[in-house]
């Protein structure tokens, strides 16, 4: 995948021009850093998403750091924000890029976040950089998820492990990565049913593929992405929360940042968890997709 | 549903409760908490800030001060304004004179128009309609399949074709009134608020079929773009109507909030689980008061009154006079209670059940099914004379049902306990007891 500040400033086009453009204009309508425009950037973060507690402790950082070093022209402030997210978004930890053979990632994630889409996304990535990568079908629950999973994987051209309806997709996690080892295959990419993270009984079923697929192949999976729809409020906390309890996430991946998503529960939930977000998705396209870097990310948002 | 916002809430009330008399920074610290308890819950900024200033100026004004219960007072104030925030009466859906009436169901990628859509159709159908569902959804890969899956699990007939949307949806109302149809349900396709071409489309099939209801189907957990999303489809196709989705999760239901009160649309239904009958109606008092935590009792009741057989109820309360209350009974009394939901949405709507009540107690929908197994797994004459299960009859049952004789002797406990309950009871007034207990009439 190459990186282009370009596309992502282009995808990120209406988030930061909520975010941007508010704060430019609550910028012009002050001369200097004071309360007032304090209080507005405040209504913006939290607008955009960013949470009650995160937003306090941003403007905060920005009133400390403008006191501290006797910066009051109100152009400033921009820099300021843009250093106090800079250093939120790279304080959770980093994730390694190494691969596995097979490597193994198991996506999960609320219903209609996207899952399939990104898994397509994360496929044809994969499949660019010269790997053979394997779909598996654990969603065995919707109506018509394998189907949608299977269009996918003839479009990006890849294999799949089908799966029958209310098949246990534990078996389904097992057999892929059974295959892709007998057949040398390199990354193994497995769909689960979207499910609210509240459901006991089928947080419960993902620990299990999670067990299962370990004893396919010891220290699988090796990624555990949360897939995040970026329209999502403070409720995105319990998810990263409630996951990761169960299954223990090393990743989010961040989708529909295009459009008017605001992704501010971005930054919340970088500031809360250690969990980094590893990737965005920019649109419906198997291309529209980016790897997470926090530095460039904020540069995208705030020039 | 509300249990996070019931929780913050539930807190803030106490301390006001708990004072004699307010005075005016006690108020305006208690607003300030509900002000961050509601932006906490994803409710608009802009909403909240209304939302507080309305019930500052109430809360400050003369009765509550001189009130002898102030703490009351405000929570009465703020239970009416979150009323008047959620719209105060359910607003119903509209059916054209002239069959077929058209639905159709628009909004964002994965807020669960295709569910919602079944939801719809076997409502519908249960009060006597019949639905055609549409598959106007051309553009997700399988989601004409998924439709059709929802379909044939229903039972209810589907209309597709290889056409551009607009024609797909020409053509159903056209085989909707050859084939009788009252009801045609057009599932769109998702669509981001700010893709031109693609709510182009969506006019189009407006003005092709001319749609009773235009129904935003919006998901609980989003954020404060909700109220943006709504009023751009508003403003770009005109709503009628919301339907909430996913609201079993924790979402706080700012959302819901927020949506009603920037858009003035009527949220109609929301839905509460993955499984097709999963579709609860919206009641704006209803819910303001299940936010506060004070229940709804008046759902639950007509929740009882839709499921439990009126026929089974009669069979029992004969078997009650006679005191012959089997295991057999106790399984169908099970089944009554589960064809009501699952126990965690039942639970909801008692008073004092929200809020504090419910976090942390997970309800295990599974435990039912444990019992159900166990009884199955006994003979006919274990559950008419439950107590010639001895040692051995145990282990069998056990080992039937997949569970441990742990299990079984805790149900046969249960049993024992609920017979000898009913023994009582019975000696008492036989009609009472039926009125509370089971078929909650």
């Amino acid at each position: 995948m190459k990186f282009s500040l370009e596309k992502l400033k282009f995808g990120l086009f209406k988030t930061k021009e909520n975010l941007l453009g508010r704060i430019s204009q609550a910028v012009g309508l002050h001369k200097k850093i004071d309360q007032e425009l304090l209080d507005e950037l405040e209504e913006i973060l939290i607008k955009a998403d960013v949470g009650p507690s995160t937003t306090v402790r941003i403007v905060e950082g920005v009133k400390k750091e403008a006191t501290k070093n006797k910066i009051e022209a109100s152009e400033k402030v921009i820099g300021l924000l843009k250093d106090q997210v800079t250093s939120i978004l790279t304080a959770g930890e980093t994730s390694s890029n190494d691969l596995f053979s097979p490597h193994v990632i198991m996506m999960v994630g609320v219903n209609g976040t996207g899952k399939t889409t990104s898994i397509a996304k994360l496929a044809k990535d994969f499949k660019d950089q010269g790997k053979k990568v394997l779909m598996a079908a654990c969603d065995t629950f919707r109506a018509a998820a394998g189907e949608q999973l299977e269009i996918w994987a003839k479009r990006v051209g890849v294999e799949m492990v089908k799966s029958m309806p209310n098949q246990d997709p534990a078996s389904v996690a097992f057999d892929a990565i059974n295959s892709a080892s007998a057949r040398g295959l390199d990354v193994v990419i497995a769909d689960t049913a979207g499910r609210l993270h509240t459901k006991v009984n089928l947080m419960e079923e993902l620990k299990k593929i999670k067990r299962v697929m370990g004893k396919a192949l010891s220290g699988a999976p090796h990624e555990v992405l949360l897939v995040i729809d970026a329209t999502t409020g403070q409720n995105g906390l319990s998810q990263v929360r409630m996951f990761n309890d169960a299954v223990g996430i090393t990743g989010i991946f961040l989708t529909k940042l295009d459009g008017t998503a605001k992704g501010g529960i971005m930054i919340a939930i970088a500031d809360e968890f250690k969990v980094p977000v590893r990737y965005i998705g920019l649109g419906e396209k198997p291309e529209d997709f980016q790897k997470f870097d926090p530095v460039w990310f904020a540069e995208a948002l705030f020039t | 549903m509300f249990e996070d916002l019931t929780i913050k809430l539930e807190g803030i009330f106490k301390k006001l409760r708990g004072r004699g008399k307010l005075s005016e920074s006690n108020i305006k610290d208690a607003l300030k908490e509900v002000r961050l308890a509601l932006l906490e819950a994803d409710v608009n900024y802009k909403v909240v800030k209304e939302f507080i200033s309305q019930v500052e100026v109430k809360a400050i004004g003369q009765e509550v001060l001189r009130s002898i219960t102030p703490g009351q007072q405000i929570i009465k104030i703020v239970n009416d304004e979150l009323t008047n925030l959620l719209g105060k009466e359910r607003v119903e859906m509209m059916f054209s004179a002239q069959p077929p009436t058209v639905f159709m169901l628009v909004g964002l990628q994965g807020s669960g128009k295709t569910t919602a859509c079944g939801k719809l159709a076997r409502y519908y159908r249960k009060k006597g309609r019949f639905p055609l569902l549409v598959a106007a959804d051309v553009y997700r890969p399988a989601a004409v399949d998924q439709l059709k899956i929802l379909a044939k699990m229903l039972d209810i007939p589907i209309f597709s074709s290889k056409d551009d949307p607009v024609k797909i949806c020409e053509a159903s109302v056209e085989r909707a009134r050859k084939d009788g149809k009252d009801l045609v349900i057009i599932d769109t396709a998702g669509r981001l608020h700010i893709d031109e071409p693609l709510m182009l489309e969506l006019l189009n099939i407006k003005k092709a079929v001319s749609p009773q209801e235009i129904v935003l189907v919006a998901d609980a957990m989003t954020g404060q773009d909700a109220v943006n999303i709504a009023k751009t489809f508003e403003e770009k196709i005109g709503l009628d109507g919301i339907f909430l989705t996913k609201m079993d999760g924790d979402a706080r239901g700012g959302a819901a909030l927020s949506i009603r009160a920037v858009t003035g649309k009527p949220i109609k239904f929301v839905g509460v689980g993955e499984k097709l009958d999963a579709l609860e109606m919206f009641y704006p008092d209803r819910i303001a008061s299940r936010i506060l935590g004070m229940g709804d009792v008046v759902s639950l009741v007509e929740k009882a009154e839709e499921t439990v057989d009126l026929e089974e109820a009669k069979k029992l309360e004969k078997k009650l006079k006679k005191e012959t209350f089997t295991l057999d009974d106790f399984y169908a009394q099970l089944q009554q209670i589960k064809k009501m939901g699952s126990l965690e949405s039942i639970l909801e709507m008692i008073p004092g059940m929200g809020g504090k009540m419910m976090k942390g107690l997970k309800i295990d929908d599974k435990a039912m099914v444990r019992v159900e197994a166990v009884i199955n797994s006994m003979t006919k004459a274990e559950r008419q004379k439950p107590h010639i299960i001895d040692g051995s009859r145990r282990k069998r049952i056990a080992l039937g049902s997949g569970t441990s004789v742990q299990h079984v002797n805790q149900l046969l406990k249960q049993f024992f306990m609920m017979q000898k309950m009913i023994k009582n009871f019975s000696k008492m007034d036989l009609k009472k007891f039926e009125k509370g207990f089971f078929s909650f009439r």
